[in-house]
């Protein structure tokens, strides 16, 4: 007997890995948890049938999510993570020395207790031995409400734009994170793929909503092969810093982080997205830095 | 069954047609009747029409009727748009169907069991919307030359069917809530004084609630109305839930009155334009029918009927939880929306025990004026910047509907916003116009001044005249100016005002609302 999962990426488009094993199912009240053990990707987490990591690629997205900000921002201290219940982003914001607190919100309390009991890999650091970091399990739209002039650094590492995180994709929840920000912070979200059709969609909603409350916004991109097209976005929009002009290479090469996908190339690399992806953001701009690299 | 609906009988007896009554209005006091017991057995699990229309489908008549669709068949693209279930349920009345002109099986069972969820002697089921609700309920207690007591802020509806049928309107000033800008209930007192000074008038016609959810003390005039030989007509297209929640301002029915007219699509979640029709014991209920098949198609849509069938057997099994986690999500935004400052979500604290004797906390009021943006400023920021659509803003206020469909991310995001609005929006709020009352001047009847002779004017130039047409920001739908009525300068400044705010004005013959027509 064979045992196959299958995403749909598209209506026309399936994703199969071969699945050794069920580690976990069931329905929290937001959305299906499941758990697999495969032999290419070892455990992976699904949230609604959608891949959410993979214990073989999880490296790639979350140091992309974490280093590019932590190497621009001179002295994040105080970071917000809204949604990262696996724990994944956590794990790279502990590396940093500086960082005096992070606050997790995460909707779906059991999420983290799946991940803490079946991907040890990301989640071990939720057991919280560092003292660093602060849990809240609600609605990362209404906890955002409450806040203003708090953080250095927030980074929406979120589901997709349905399901539980449809709020995190919304004008209302981008304009909030500007609140809670302080005057030199920087947000840092998972922007979905630029490729098939009703992703980019999705992509280019998300740029016209971030454009909407801040001035400087970028996004850069990563290879994650278990994602839909494997072509992934980041959106980078800051208050003040510039994400390759106050990148500085020296100051974070003597942090002397270990990493496995992120390097200084890679993040000078990162932000020059293909002529297609610059189209497509440009589109949605009324007036920003796309349009101009396209001479419009 | 009827054990699980608490209120729906509530306090009293149940009222069955007195079936010797000839005129509508020949009152005799109901006394208890066989069929009452009847009706509190009836089973509220059963939807005759929605049986029916299923026991249908496995017959497989070959139609040689209307719809020439042919449950479907004959057009594709439409049955690929709205799906074949719907499309096969599209059906003509027939005799497994009844008719809902003369019912006699189905639709007649169907009507029964509303009528008991209701605690109304009888229910119509109704295919035309809340407004031919309206429009019948009024035709059948006025005719030509009859006063009706009535409040200004009815809706558009009401004084169509006094055009239609040559009614004499006899305005009562609902108070106003300065701060608020809204038109609140009827005084007891006020209603009284009508009555004193118009005792020849043939009935009373009350909102419950208003659009924005205030209730006038209706048991009070009811009462009132009845010691002087006046039915009560009551307006209850945001009222539905008021017979199946637990505790809910008065129903209607419950409080005695003689007709209401029941949006179940605006609260009941059933079809958009299907709607009922109630009747208390005292009305001849034939005699209504009657009306209603002046005005309503003799085609009435089988889908629209079963979703009210299923719509009832829904809140009459499910209301009092369906609408108390209504009430806990209202009230929940509203907490989180006055904690964001400048917005006041308001509730019960109004309730004054005479113009706002109650009110109805499933309404999401929002009074916006002192982030300096007008309601309806409020309600194009949300749908334009932030993808939220909202019931309506008006000058000083926004309403959103919370309904039994809504969940709870998407309060989170309508908080969100409003909250990103007035971070982003606020201003100063001098200069923005204090809505008062202006009290109608009626020179001429509604019927008399439509269908007179008349002249089109630019809307600025024709102060001192009288108008034969409508004028009305839509929502919510209350005129401005009624057909008879004075246009003062007054009028004319809050017309030009909700123009420039942004209100969608509509009732006159020019689609701008740049001329208007006056009488000659």
């Amino acid at each position: 007997m064979e045992l196959w999962f299958t995403e749909n990426h598209t209506k026309n488009v399936r994703f199969s890995v071969k699945v050794t094993k069920q580690l976990y199912s069931h329905r929290s009240e937001f959305q299906s948890i499941d758990v697999f053990e495969s032999p290419e990707f070892g455990r992976f987490l699904t949230l609604d049938g959608y891949m959410m990591l993979t214990e073989k690629d999880e490296f790639i997205y979350h140091e992309m999510i974490t280093h590019v900000p932590m190497a621009v921002h001179p002295h994040a201290e105080n970071i917000l993570v809204i949604g990262g219940g696996d724990g994944g982003t956590v794990r790279e914001l502990l590396k940093y020395d500086c960082v005096k607190s992070i606050d997790l919100v995460e909707i779906d309390e059991e999420v983290v207790e799946v991940c803490m009991k079946y991907l040890p890999q990301t989640a071990s650091c939720l057991d919280n031995s560092s003292g660093k970091i602060r849990f809240y399990f609600e609605d990362g739209l209404k906890y955002i409400r409450h806040c203003s002039n708090m953080y250095d650094l927030i980074i929406v590492d979120s589901t997709d734009p349905f399901g539980p995180g449809e709020g995190l994709f919304t004008m209302e929840f981008y304009g909030n994170c500007f609140k809670a920000l302080k005057d030199d912070g920087i947000m840092v979200n998972q922007h979905e793929s630029p490729f098939y059709d009703e992703d980019a969609f999705a992509m280019q909603r998300a740029h016209k909503r971030i454009v909407n409350s801040f001035d400087m916004c970028r996004v850069y991109q990563a290879h994650i092969p278990t994602y839909p097209s494997g072509h992934w976005l980041f959106g980078f929009a800051s208050k003040k810093y510039h994400p390759l002009r106050d990148f500085s290479e020296k100051r974070w090469a003597e942090l002397g982080i270990e990493t496995k996908y992120y390097t200084p190339h890679v993040h000078k690399g990162a932000f020059y997205v293909p002529a297609y992806v610059e189209k497509l953001l440009s589109d949605v701009e009324p007036d920003g830095y796309y349009k101009k690299l396209n001479g419009e | 069954m009827i054990g699980q609906t608490p209120g729906a009988f509530a306090g009293a007896s149940i009222p069955c047609r007195n079936a010797d009554m000839q005129g509508l209005r020949s009152f005799t006091e109901p006394d208890a009747c066989p069929a009452a017991k009847e009706k509190c057995e009836m089973d509220q699990n059963r939807a005759p029409v929605y049986e029916a229309l299923t026991r249908l489908k496995t017959m497989r008549i070959v139609p040689f009727d209307v719809p020439g669709h042919k449950r479907g068949r004959g057009n594709k693209e439409l049955t690929d748009f709205l799906g074949p279930r719907c499309m096969e349920v599209d059906v003509n009345s027939m005799k497994p169907l009844d008719n809902l002109c003369h019912p006699v099986s189905v639709i007649k069972e169907a009507e029964e069991l509303a009528a008991g969820a209701f605690g109304a002697a009888h229910a119509f089921f109704m295919v035309g919307g809340t407004t031919s609700a309206v429009q019948s309920m009024i035709l059948s207690a006025v005719k030509e030359g009859d006063e009706i007591i009535l409040p200004r802020n009815v809706h558009r509806s009401v004084i169509n069917a006094m055009i239609l049928c040559g009614a004499v309107p006899v305005y009562v000033n609902p108070e106003t809530n300065a701060r608020l800008g809204i038109s609140l209930g009827m005084r007891v007192s006020e209603v009284e004084r009508a009555i004193m000074e118009h005792p020849s008038a043939k009935a009373v016609v009350v909102n419950n609630p208003t659009y924005y959810g205030i209730c006038s003390d209706i048991r009070s005039i009811v009462k009132l109305a009845h010691e002087h030989n006046m039915l009560v007509l009551a307006d209850e297209a945001h009222g539905t839930h008021f017979y199946f929640g637990k505790d809910m301002p008065a129903a209607a029915m419950h409080a005695g009155a003689d007709i209401a007219a029941v949006s179940m699509h605006k609260s009941g979640g059933s079809l958009t334009q299907s709607s009922f029709l109630l009747t208390g014991p005292r009305v001849n209920s034939d005699h209504v029918r009657q009306m209603i098949n002046l005005t309503q198609t003799t085609s009435g849509s089988y889908l629209l009927m079963s979703s009210l069938d299923i719509s009832r057997r829904n809140l009459a099994l499910n209301g009092v939880r369906i609408f108390d986690r209504i009430r806990s999500l209202v009230s929940y935004a509203r907490e989180e929306i006055n904690e964001i400052g400048d917005y006041y979500a308001y509730s019960r604290e109004l309730v004054n025990g005479d113009s706002i004797f109650d009110f109805d906390e499933t309404k999401l009021s929002v009074h916006t004026l002192d982030t300096g943006l007008a309601g309806i400023e409020v309600y194009d920021i949300l749908r334009d910047d932030y993808d939220i659509q909202t019931e309506f803003g008006d000058m000083g206020n926004l309403l959103a509907y919370v309904s039994v469909g809504d969940r709870e991310k998407d309060i989170e995001r309508l908080i969100s916003a409003l909250s990103e609005i007035r971070r982003r929006f606020k201003r100063d709020k001098t200069g923005m116009l204090e809505t008062e009352y202006i009290n109608p001047m009626v020179m001429e009847t509604p019927r008399t001044a439509f269908y007179a002779d008349k002249e089109q004017l630019p809307i600025e130039r024709s102060a001192g005249r009288v108008c034969s047409e409508f004028v009305m920001c839509y929502p919510p739908g209350i005129p401005i100016l009624a057909p008879g009525e004075l246009i003062t300068d007054q009028i004319i400044a809050y017309i030009a005002y909700a123009k420039e705010k942004g209100c969608t004005l509509l009732g006159t013959e020019d689609i701008d609302t740049e001329l208007i027509n006056v009488l000659k």
